[in-house]
């Protein structure tokens, strides 16, 4: 029983805890709640919740495959700059896009307006015009914010594939398409199936967009379930298949990763590209980047600064700053906090040597899938138990410490550790087994222990795969909301909860300073993350 | 040991802990909703306000705290939370003399534990421009099939039509109400979405010709530069004129069970149900004052006076478990 | 006619010319090998008749069809051709019938079984058809790149240092066993390597290439007898120079006395320089010798002496009953050999 087990052991049992007390929860009765649901509206959420999903991925695999390719394999104009701008995306809270595309594109929105101007349509059965609010919608928005996350993972992913492999495709009479699905894209399937479920858990968890969309999804049923019907059981057995959902998305990427461990050659090559585009093909492969960039990122801050300039006076605040500032603070704290335990139960999953030794890792990740909400609350069970305990033990002393852990700045932190967990360690799990054991027995025969061969050996090389995570997580957190919302000790503004207030009133105008700081502040760490990744590459 | 203890947490979190005259609020209301008039009562009284702003789970963080909770005040923006907190026993009664005599009886719980600070009517807009003012328009008309694929509203689910459903319920039973919410169903011209403001909004651009919404909603569009245009394509309707009279929602605010500055807490409950703030209430937000006399916004007091439905809250707050059942039963918003 | 021919092909890269005005032609059923020193260009020329890279200028054509030159190039995946790569490039996804297969796209189901299973036959691999490359040995997975790169009959084979990977041990039995795959398929093959050795057992033509060109393409033996450059005959083994005097069409003259050569020396040229390589040098004790040995080495059957004589050194085996005192002096005769003088 080493130092590392019960580390790793305690990390995963503490991250789990919220869940743990929500299963506990789902166990107390009230099926009368279920049932009712169970024979009316659940099949639907759960059908609903199964589309959308299947949409997201369809979508996200449709924009961010060919651009994967592109990015790893090709030269065109505009490479280096859309290699990394295609990441943007990420930095825009779904809900905010969503917001903004349902402005635009509505019945009553500025582009519908213009065209029954131009023809003379009066009534909307004049002409057809697709419904922004509906399930496909939804995972139109959903998929152009997600959609770099299997892009980031493709394109790394390719470029680790052997130029060679592509080449002896096409010595045997294979175009380059045909090499596409018959090689690059069968090899990078582990790769792609872990960004899928990455992203089938962050559809899952959205609560905004649906619900901006009037889209009903088992996120729906336990919002309805819990404030409706106040049964935080019934919603907490909802919440239980939601995990289900989790746990055969996790299955399923454990299953791809079996079917290939060979250790592929990270491959020695040096900037070359595989293929150079020119002419009509050039073109082609620049114009689908700036679509894709234009839809996802330029329209809705383009949007997004109109509404600055029109509102500006009534959405200017003071207090941006400090916003801006505990924002960052808490998006720090959480990535900083997820990348070092993600880290300990990673090299803890090297060193193992019984097959137990992935289970705390799973634990850990198990929060993804919950939505904020019901996360925030599922955090909120074991933490005001524990400041009761607390109180209780000081009770003989004149000392009241009150609400120590839930009252305080912690309770944020540690929900967001805990829903963003399985980023961090999706990140660093990836980096890892590229690293060759035999570096670990050469460490180790110099006299090394396992610390110092996780900090001389593993950590610098897997400096990029620390980066990656810590960026995905300081994003996310810088987006998360609902959690934000209802954990915070009084008078805790960031700046998604100060947008959300006018959001949830359907007013982003008044709050379009604060969304657009929000996507500015998420840019600075991918343009770092960036650089350090071409500097690594060069 | 736990002495030790004592001193090394009190030195760590006398930072974080709020200072003790403060009254600590957690709000279902946006803060830039309230914070006019908190501001008005800090700058009379000198004490300080603290907030915290979720639209959910609240309730859940108040029960999960207990006594150690740092909230005094819950203020909610529709009365099934303040019927809630009171069934969860979260509250404590609010004993003051002033409070009673600025409020009338039917907006505040009997036993004290909530008082109702606004009132709100749940409106039907009508196009100006399809079909003029429905002086005679009645909930249970919006079931009748001369309004099919004209009729705009938001979640079914949401809190002022659950409470409008809940009404229904209370006046005609349960058989009746799914009936006529399967009815309204069919009238809809798209699935229920967007917030109130949108449904006028669809009416304006020829989506529907009738829209349910909060009378506020009206007043706000009304003074905003770009949203005025929407809300001057429509009439504000108070429906059930003709008989029991339009039905009624409330914001309103209570005190915890633990609150760990009641004095204070209620001072602010007082200052809240005051004429000033009563005004403010009026002027800013729009809404109509709980406390009688206070004068209406000039804008909201030309929509006319109307007849309210008298069917205590408390009584309609009843059957909103049966009404989300029912909604869930028609598929309202599926 | 010619498998393949390449004229004046240039490639830059980065501004770099990695090859430069090469021509090289390779007859039918021959195998060819690029040998040098890495980074000569050899594999880069490889890539340009794969269609990999497309070269600035030049001309190539592969059975009489041009393939590539300035105005006109042939992708790669309709150039017919197979290429076996260093690392093999099976693809880790694929069984061994899958890969053998990959290239077969255009045949039917029954036509392909029937080709995959006479590759397997003829690379001896009958019973691993369902294997993954990762769970075949070195030699085995070498066996099936071969299978996969000769299955749809290509107009050329090409093979990327294809030994490099193989265990000494084995890896001349290896070698035999793809030159005669290779030879009994009736294909042409260029392959690139920097092992001699591999090369003289693999091809019937070697090609040197030494910075973007090629310095001379001949048979093992001719190189060997008659390398066209100081570069080549410094490829193919260690040596002294040593000045030397045409004495006659069989002898010349240098320090060390007389050495006959073993072909006839034309008139044309009287004095130079001779490569004497150490098969053809024999060390014998001599008071009066003047050459320093720096040190002895046992190595089985023979010894090895290194060597210091006029400024150059060298490793000269000597047969171990020979056994030389290396405190005393030591003088050099040289062999009789085929003599070629360098200007």
């Amino acid at each position: 029983m080493s130092r590392w087990h019960v580390a790793a052991w305690s990390i995963g049992v503490c991250l789990s805890t919220p869940l743990a007390f929500l299963i506990f929860e789902s166990l107390q009765g009230d099926s009368e709640v279920f049932a009712h649901l169970w024979n009316t509206v659940l099949w639907d959420y759960v059908s609903n919740t199964v589309l959308l999903i299947a949409g997201v991925l369809v979508l996200s695999c449709i924009i961010a495959l060919p651009l994967g390719w592109l990015a790893a394999y090709c030269n065109f104009p505009g490479r280096r700059f859309f290699e990394w701008a295609l990441m943007l995306p990420l930095a825009m809270p779904t809900y905010i896009i969503a917001y903004i595309y349902t402005d635009l594109l509505d019945y009553a929105g500025p582009i519908q307006i213009k065209l029954r101007d131009w023809f003379g349509w009066q009534s909307p059965n004049d002409y057809w015009f697709f419904d922004i609010r509906t399930l496909s919608g939804a995972a139109v928005m959903i998929a152009l914010v997600l959609y770099p996350y299997l892009y980031l993972i493709f394109k790394t992913a390719l470029r680790e594939q052997s130029f060679k492999l592509i080449q002896a495709s096409q010595l045997m009479g294979l175009s380059p398409m045909q090499s596409f699905f018959k090689v690059s894209l069968p090899m990078a399937r582990g790769a792609v199936v872990a960004a899928l479920a990455l992203i089938s858990m962050e559809t899952m968890a959205d609560f905004a967009t649906v619900h901006y969309f009037a889209v009903s999804t088992l996120t729906t049923a336990v919002y309805d379930t819990w404030l409706g019907y106040y049964s935080l059981t019934a919603a907490a057995k909802i919440s239980g298949i939601m995990l289900l959902f989790l746990f055969v998305s996790l299955a399923l990427e454990r299953l791809s990763r079996k079917n290939s461990v060979v250790h592929e050659r990270q491959a020695s090559q040096n900037d070359e590209t595989l293929y150079q585009l020119t002419g009509k093909r050039a073109f082609l492969a620049t114009s689908y980047c700036v679509l894709v960039l234009f839809f996802a990122f330029v329209l809705p801050v383009a949007v997004l600064l109109g509404y600055a300039f029109d509102y500006y006076e009534q959405a200017w605040n003071s207090e941006f700053f400090l916003y801006a500032w505990q924002s960052l603070k808490i998006a720090i704290w959480v990535s900083v906090a997820a990348v070092l335990l993600s880290l300990l139960v990673v090299f803890h999953q090297r060193i193992g040597t019984h097959t137990s030794k992935y289970l705390p890792g799973k634990f850990a990740s198990t929060g993804y899938a919950l939505p904020g909400t019901v996360l925030a609350i599922a955090v909120l069970l074991p933490l005001t138990l524990l400041d009761n305990k607390i109180n209780e033990w000081f009770s003989e002393t004149s000392f009241e410490p009150g609400l120590l852990l839930s009252g305080s700045i912690f309770a944020m932190i540690f929900a967001y550790v805990v829903r963003f967990y399985a980023i961090a360690h999706g990140a660093v799990e990836a980096s890892y087994v590229r690293i060759s054991p035999s570096l670990d027995m050469a460490s180790q025969s110099m006299g090394k222990n396992r610390m110092q061969t996780l900090s001389l050996v593993h950590f610098p090389m897997l400096r990029r795969g620390i980066l990656t995570a810590a960026l995905l997580v300081f994003i996310e957190c810088m987006k998360e909301l609902p959690a934000a919302l209802l954990l915070r000790p009084f008078n805790y503004e960031t700046l998604a909860t100060h947008v959300f207030q006018y959001v949830s009133d359907e007013q982003l105008e008044l709050a379009s300073i604060s969304a657009l700081l929000i996507v500015i502040v998420g840019l600075v760490p991918l343009y770092i993350v960036n650089r350090s990744m071409e500097q690594h590459s060069q | 040991m736990k002495r030790l203890f004592a001193v090394v947490f009190t030195s760590l979190t006398c930072t974080s802990v709020v200072a003790d005259e403060a009254v600590n609020i957690y709000s279902f209301r946006q803060p830039f909703l309230i914070q006019p008039i908190l501001d008005k009562f800090t700058a009379q009284t000198g004490i300080k306000t603290n907030v915290v702003f979720s639209k959910k789970g609240l309730i859940e963080r108040v029960k999960r705290e207990g006594k150690h909770s740092r909230a005094d005040l819950v203020l909610t923006s529709n009365f099934s939370s303040l019927i809630q907190l009171e069934e969860l026993a979260l509250t404590q009664p609010i004993n003051s003399k002033q409070v009673a005599s600025n409020i009338p009886a039917e907006f505040r719980d009997p036993q004290g534990d909530w008082v109702a600070l606004t009132k709100r009517v749940r409106n039907v807009y009508s196009s100006k421009m399809r079909t003029g003012e429905l002086k005679s328009l009645t909930y249970e008309a919006l079931a009748d099939a001369k309004f099919k694929g004209k009729i705009c509203t938001r979640s079914g689910k949401h809190p002022y039509n659950l409470g409008l459903v809940a009404s229904m319920i209370a006046h005609h039973g349960e058989a009746y109400t799914k009936t006529w919410l399967q009815g309204v169903k069919e009238n809809l011209a798209r699935k229920p979405q967007g917030n109130d403001r949108a449904q006028v909004k669809s009416v304006k651009e020829g989506l529907c010709d009738l829209a349910l919404g909060n009378s506020y909603y009206f007043g706000k569009m009304l003074t905003d530069d770009k949203q005025k245009a929407w809300a001057e394509s429509v009439h504000i309707n108070f429906p059930n004129q003709t008989n029991r009279g339009s039905h009624l929602n409330v914001s309103g605010v209570v005190m915890t069970k633990y609150a760990k500055n009641p004095d204070n807490a209620l001072k602010l409950i007082e200052f809240m149900t005051g004429d000033e703030a009563q005004n403010m209430y009026a002027s800013v937000n729009m809404e109509y004052p709980v406390k009688p006399g206070v004068k209406l916004s000039p804008l909201v007091a030309s929509w006319g006076s109307f007849k309210e439905d008298k069917l205590p809250l408390s009584e309609i707050a009843k059957y909103r478990p049966v009404a989300l059942k029912l909604i869930d039963e028609v598929k309202f918003d599926l | 006619m010619s498998s393949l021919i390449l004229e004046k092909v240039s490639y830059q890269y980065q501004q770099q010319a990695v090859i430069s005005d090469l021509d090289l032609t390779v007859a039918h059923n021959e195998i060819v090998c690029l040998l040098g020193a890495s980074g000569c260009g050899k594999t880069t020329t490889l890539k340009a008749i794969a269609g990999l890279i497309k070269p600035q200028s030049g001309r190539i054509a592969i059975h009489g069809q041009c393939v590539s030159n300035k105005q006109f190039f042939v992708a790669p995946q309709h150039r017919n051709i197979g290429m076996m790569f260093q690392d093999y490039a099976l693809f880790p996804h694929l069984s061994v019938f899958q890969n053998i297969a990959f290239g077969l796209s255009k045949l039917n189901n029954s036509e392909r079984n029937t080709r995959v299973a006479q590759m397997i036959e003829l690379v001896r691999l009958e019973g691993l058809e369902k294997r993954f490359p990762h769970e075949l040995s070195g030699g085995q997975q070498q066996r099936v790149a071969i299978a996969r790169a000769l299955a749809y009959k290509p107009n050329l084979l090409l093979l990327d240092e294809p030994f490099s990977n193989i265990d000494t041990q084995v890896r001349f039995q290896l070698i035999n066993d793809i030159r005669s795959i290779i030879k009994d398929q009736q294909v042409s093959a260029i392959f690139v390597s920097h092992s001699k050795d591999e090369a003289f057992a693999f091809a019937d033509k070697l090609a040197i290439m030494h910075e973007g060109k090629i310095a001379q393409l001949d048979s093992a033996k001719t190189l060997f007898q008659k390398p066209k450059t100081k570069a080549v005959a410094e490829f193919l083994g260690q040596g002294i120079y040593l000045d030397a005097q045409r004495y006659n069409g069989q002898s010349v003259t240098t320090q060390f006395g007389d050495v006959s050569s073993l072909i006839t020396l034309s008139q044309s040229q009287t004095s130079g320089q001779i490569y004497v390589r150490p098969q053809h040098l024999e060390l014998i004790n001599d008071p009066q010798g003047d050459v320093e040995i720096v040190q002895q080495r046992f190595i089985g059957t023979d010894y090895v002496y290194h060597i210091k004589v006029a400024d150059q050194q060298l490793e000269v085996p000597a047969p171990a009953e020979q056994l030389l005192d290396t405190t005393k002096p030591v003088s050099l005769k040289i062999k009789a050999h085929a003599v070629n003088f360098f200007s």
